[in-house]
């Protein structure tokens, strides 16, 4: 075959090729036919007689027709896929046929609500740390101004692993901890698993979560200790909630508060939640006891400071409407994947 | 006491803010509202019972009969009288009856059945003047209101009645009194204070623990009667949900709560002449009050007679000392013991009774006289008698009040806002502290039912109560950063939730506690039960409990992961090492189910595993992943084991699918900042490539020969198939390759030899050949 013929072929095959764009389905059909054809095709006629070309000619026309082969072929498949969405839409799609979905795991309620009260406690400067779940007597109970002889360190409310050493019955010596290894200013708070001897009922775990806050600076009052409360009772529950603190004893701390807001089931008109109260209490806290300072080496005559405890379990159950701790260690499936969010 | 009545709910409004939350408001007496009384006209015999009798009864509403068993019904007498239909005390419900033919309407009833004392042989005689039909609450005045009140363990002054109403007393403004006596005398005699011993009625009594009990006093009243108390006692008794037992005890219960003095009444004519207070020895034993025989030890406190032991002190009296009705001649005891003794002894003998609570928590050492004279007016005012000489005081070390100094300063220092000295003066007044300025300080002295006021901060603590929290202010004032890092562990924690969460698993927590010995395992000395008698040390054992729940409820698909602490024993160490993990596992279809999805081929598998581990490790940032016989283990850079990933053997029915899982300590590593890489600008050339792997070679060692016979160029390689037949030498694996030179256009030419020298390599050194078409 002359090259001229070769040339011209090419010319004839591309300017079909330039009609693709344009054309319908069964013009697309045929072209294909037409170019691509296994026997007859224009284009596999061409690439199948460039043997008989010069050996200068067939490395130019050669290169020539499997570029335009190329073109055509992603021409052809590109104008196909457009006319098959034409088609589709045409033909009504249900538009009401469920997604595909995604498996999405969801983070655990309490970790919400640790997660939550921390990044309140952020906003005022509070850092977060953690600390050890087995730890000495010492430190859990004496440090803390709590004798031994204390009720609240009675063998019955604390497992022992040793004599002496117990799994943490509170976040709190994580307070000693701190003072002793850090200068004031402090702001922490501390979630963290804590135990209690208490079996397993609808509103006791042997395990829970807890966080601890505790602020200790020069000139820290009780008023920066109901302003950082209020802040976070603000943050956390719905708008309008009502605070309210309430005289209370715990050993490390001197005046010690009860704080309550008010029910979120009910708004304060009382319900069995609140057990008519119209409250609900939602943390221990208070100001430092001195003696805290002082068995932990720091002046309490210059600084001051709060701290504050509260159970992110039974927060969880208040605002989910969980009715039973135990189903928070469950691990259910239908349970869990209720929090997806 | 408060000399006028007080609303309910404002009274408990007033504690919670100021003292202890009140945990519930309770009205009285309607739980017999359905009792009235009733007047017994005429008493016949029973026409077929020797002992039962039918009454006429006018009960203000017409004229019943009844049939009544009690011997000491009299015609002409009140009597509770309960209708048919109502009900009394312990839901007991009252019907028509037939008895031995005589019809009974309703049912004259005694005094425990009304719950108004232990008498239930006989019918409850009502000497009062009010109507047949009167209900029994209005005309016993038993209407009140209760208020269960949560006293903190700090404050043992407000464990009675008069505790309460001094703190109400200083919200409204008003000085409690204590209430008038009916039929008390006018006055009694003032205690004689001794040392260690003294003798009163023929008693000797001798303090030998004086640690124990610092201070014991003791009163004589001679020609008691023991009987009944009257109608107003009982009823104060039945308003605190107590019974009334008899005249004498019923007095020093109501003394007890009071005034949070417990006394102890002995028979003064069994004492033989004694009443020593010692140390108990070990093994010694009595029989207390509830009729348990119980073992004594050295370190409690015993009360003993001439002969032998009476009462553990501070706890329970023992039954043969006991005041009974034929006694006549009492022996009062009013004493102090040590909190920290009876704490120790009452937890030995688990016996906590009102006496013991109170004297754990501390008694008032200060206010005993007087507590001890008001219960011997009481007792002859309700059981006759006369005092016959001056109780005995016996205090051989006498302790004064307490005195602590407050500064006004500290007290503005610590609240935050200022208190005008004469507001704190009339705060602590108001309570009973005497407060006396000295210098610039107050000189504060502690009342001695108050045991928990012991240093400054104790005082600042009574202003701020007093003053009512919710009246200082809410105002956020400068604060200064502090000077401890967050920890990045918990920031670690945060970035794998967020990771295993994408990936579709749910977080769980699960307890801390294992059944599973082991050499690692940390025992719990007292756990609760068998199956939590050890810390964990791994948590997949949990995990795949879990799995195994899920199953249990009809769920296939799991995947769960969780965060926590896991134990380990090293050496002697009394406290185990600590260590956060993290553990994850799947189970069933690895996609939610969509129609247009075949199912086939949709769950789970080992490469699902093996990318959620090289997940869980990319973000922790610490560790490598090699293979072994059951999956892959994760090792850290000093060759230390830490973690795993395999499939997880689990008790499993035919409907689910197989259980893969992981597990991988949570340890920081060095933060590294990433470096931009700076983006390709030279066109790729890419290369399918399918080779035949013979048996003993695999991908990984392929893939390095791979690398260092392509030269500089080759970018990535990725597996795109596989495909295992029999008769080609092995398996054949196909690699997607793409070459890309930085800075110039890589040829076709470039690419193809590469892969030849590939090829060649591959050949020479692992057998690894080209896939024949």
């Amino acid at each position: 075959m002359p090259t001229t013929a070769a040339r011209e072929q090419l010319d004839g095959i591309r300017s079909t090729s330039d009609s693709i764009p344009e054309a319908d389905s069964d013009r697309i059909s045929e072209i294909r036919r037409d170019l691509l054809g296994r026997k007859s095709g224009r284009l596999t006629r061409l690439l199948r007689s460039l043997r008989d070309l010069e050996p200068g000619e067939r490395k130019e026309i050669g290169a020539a027709a499997n570029l335009l082969k190329n073109q055509v072929e992603s021409a052809l498949e590109a104008r196909e896929q457009i006319l098959s969405q034409q088609t589709a839409s045409d033909d009504e799609v249900d538009l009401t046929m469920p997604s595909r979905k995604g498996w999405r795991g969801a983070l655990h309620p309490v970790t919400t609500v640790v997660d939550e009260i921390c990044e309140i406690f952020r906003e005022i400067g509070f850092t977060r740390i953690v600390g050890p779940e087995a730890e000495t007597e010492e430190y859990n109970f004496t440090k803390l101004n709590i004798p031994l002889d204390h009720p609240a360190a009675d063998m019955q409310d604390s497992f022992y692993l040793a004599p002496g050493v117990v799994l943490r019955t509170h976040t709190s010596p994580m307070q000693a901890h701190t003072l002793e290894q850090y200068e004031p200013p402090i702001r922490i708070v501390v979630p963290g698993t804590v135990y209690r001897r208490d079996p397993f009922d609808p509103s006791h775990s042997p395990v829970f979560e807890q966080i601890e806050g505790l602020a200790v600076d020069e000139g820290i009052s009780f008023v920066d200790f109901k302003a950082a409360i209020d802040f976070f009772v603000a943050r956390f529950f719905a708008k309008g909630t009502s605070v309210r603190f309430r005289p209370s004893f715990f050993p490390f701390t001197e005046p010690s508060a009860e704080v309550d807001v008010g029910c979120p089931m009910c708004s304060g008109s009382g319900c069995s939640t609140c057990k008519q109260t119209g409250f609900m209490e939602i943390m221990g806290a208070g100001m430092v006891h001195p003696a805290v300072f002082e068995r932990c080496g720091v002046d309490a005559e210059k600084y001051t400071g709060y701290a504050f405890g509260m159970g992110p379990h039974r927060i969880a159950m208040i605002r989910h409407g969980i009715p039973d701790i135990r189903m928070l260690f469950q691990n259910d499936m239908r349970m869990l994947s209720q929090f997806v969010d | 006491m408060l000399g006028q009545t007080v609303d309910p709910k404002d009274a408990a409004e007033r504690l919670a803010n100021a003292v202890a939350p009140v945990d519930a408001v309770e009205p009285i007496g309607d739980e017999l509202a359905d009792v009235i009384v009733a007047l017994v006209q005429e008493v016949s015999q029973h026409p077929d019972a020797d002992r039962l009798t039918v009454c006429r009864v006018d009960t203000g509403n017409g004229i019943v009969d009844v049939v009544c068993g009690a011997p000491n019904v009299t015609a002409g007498k009140k009597y509770p009288y309960a209708s048919v239909g109502s009900v009394l005390p312990g839901d007991f419900k009252i019907k028509k009856l037939k008895i031995r033919g005589v019809e009974s309407n309703g049912m004259l009833c005694s005094e425990s059945e009304v719950d108004l004392g232990s008498e239930g042989g006989g019918l409850m005689e009502l000497s009062v003047d009010s109507s047949p039909g009167t209900s029994l609450p209005e005309a016993l005045k038993l209407r009140d209101t209760r208020l269960a009140i949560d006293v903190n363990p700090d404050r043992p002054d407000v464990l009675c009645h008069k505790g309460i109403a001094r703190e109400l007393g200083a919200s409204l403004g008003i000085n409690p009194r204590l209430c008038q006596i009916p039929g008390a005398p006018d006055d009694t005699k003032q205690p004689v204070r001794t040392g260690s011993t003294g003798e009163i009625a023929g008693v000797t009594v001798t303090i030998e623990d004086t640690e124990g009990c610092p201070r014991y006093m003791a009163a004589a009243v001679r020609g008691v009667e023991i009987g009944p108390s009257p109608v107003w006692l009982k009823s104060r008794m039945h308003s605190i949900g107590s019974r009334s037992i008899n005249n004498v005890v019923d007095a020093t219960n109501y003394i007890l709560f009071e005034l949070n003095q417990p006394l102890h009444a002995f028979d003064l004519d069994t004492l033989g002449g004694a009443v020593v207070i010692r140390n108990a020895q070990d093994g010694e034993t009595l029989t207390t009050l509830d009729g348990e025989l119980r073992e004594l030890n050295a370190g409690m406190t015993m009360i003993c007679d001439a002969s032998k032991p009476i009462a553990v002190g501070g706890v329970m009296g023992d039954v043969g000392s006991e005041v009974t009705n034929s006694t006549t001649n009492i022996l009062l005891e009013c004493a102090y013991f040590e909190p920290k003794g009876i704490r120790a002894t009452r937890t030995a003998l688990k016996l906590t009774t009102d006496a013991s609570y109170r004297f754990e928590r501390g008694t008032d050492l200060q206010g005993m006289p007087d507590a001890l004279r008001r219960a011997v007016s009481l007792i002859i005012a309700v059981a006759g008698g006369e005092e016959a000489e001056a109780p005995i005081d016996l205090y051989p070390n006498p302790i004064g009040h307490a005195n602590v100094f407050l500064r006004p300063a500290r007290v503005e220092h610590l609240l935050g806002v200022e208190i005008p000295i004469q507001e704190i003066e009339d705060y602590l007044t108001s309570v009973g502290f005497a407060v006396a300025p000295k210098d610039d300080r107050l000189a504060v002295q502690v009342p001695g039912w108050r045991p928990d006021v012991t240093r400054e901060v104790d005082l600042i603590e009574e202003v701020a109560r007093l003053r009512g929290y919710n009246s200082f202010p809410t105002e956020m004032r400068p604060f200064r950063p502090g000077t401890v890092p967050n920890d990045g562990i918990e920031i670690l924690k945060a970035r794998v939730r967020t990771a295993l969460t994408a990936n579709g698993l749910h977080e769980v927590r699960s307890v801390s506690f294992s059944r599973t010995p082991g050499p690692d395992a940390q025992p719990i000395l007292n756990p609760l039960s068998a199956d939590e008698a050890f810390l964990r040390t791994d948590l997949m054992t949990g995990l795949a409990r879990s799995v195994e729940y899920n199953w249990s409820v009809r769920e296939r698909n799991v995947r769960l992961f969780e965060i926590g602490t896991v134990f380990r024993r090293v050496g002697k160490d009394v406290r185990p090492a600590e260590q956060f993990h993290v553990a994850g596992v799947v189970t069933g279809a690895r996609k939610a189910t969509h129609w247009s999805n075949s199912s086939a081929d949709n769950d789970y598998d080992l490469w699902d595993l093996k990318f959620l581990l090289e997940e869980t490790v990319a973000v922790c940032g610490v560790g490598n992943i090699g293979e072994n016989e059951s999956g892959w283990a994760v090792t850290g850079e000093d060759g230390g084991r830490l973690g795993w990933a395999m499939e997880v053997v689990c008790d499993r029915p035919e409907w689910v699918a197989r259980v893969f899982g992981f597990e991988v300590e949570l340890t920081l590593g060095e933060s590294t900042v990433r470096k931009f890489r700076t983006l390709p600008n030279t066109p790729p050339v890419e290369r399918d490539l399918a080779l035949v792997i013979p048996d003993g070679v695999d991908v990984a060692e392929t893939e390095t020969v791979m690398q260092e016979a392509a030269g500089p160029f080759l970018e990535s390689v990725v597996i795109f198939d596989e495909y295992r037949t029999e008769g080609i030498g092995g398996r054949s694996v196909a690699w997607h390759l793409i070459f890309r030179a930085p800075g110039k256009t890589l040829r076709d030419r470039d690419a193809d030899h590469a892969v030849k020298r590939i090829v060649e390599t591959l050949e020479k050194k692992l057998d690894v050949r080209l896939r024949q078409a």
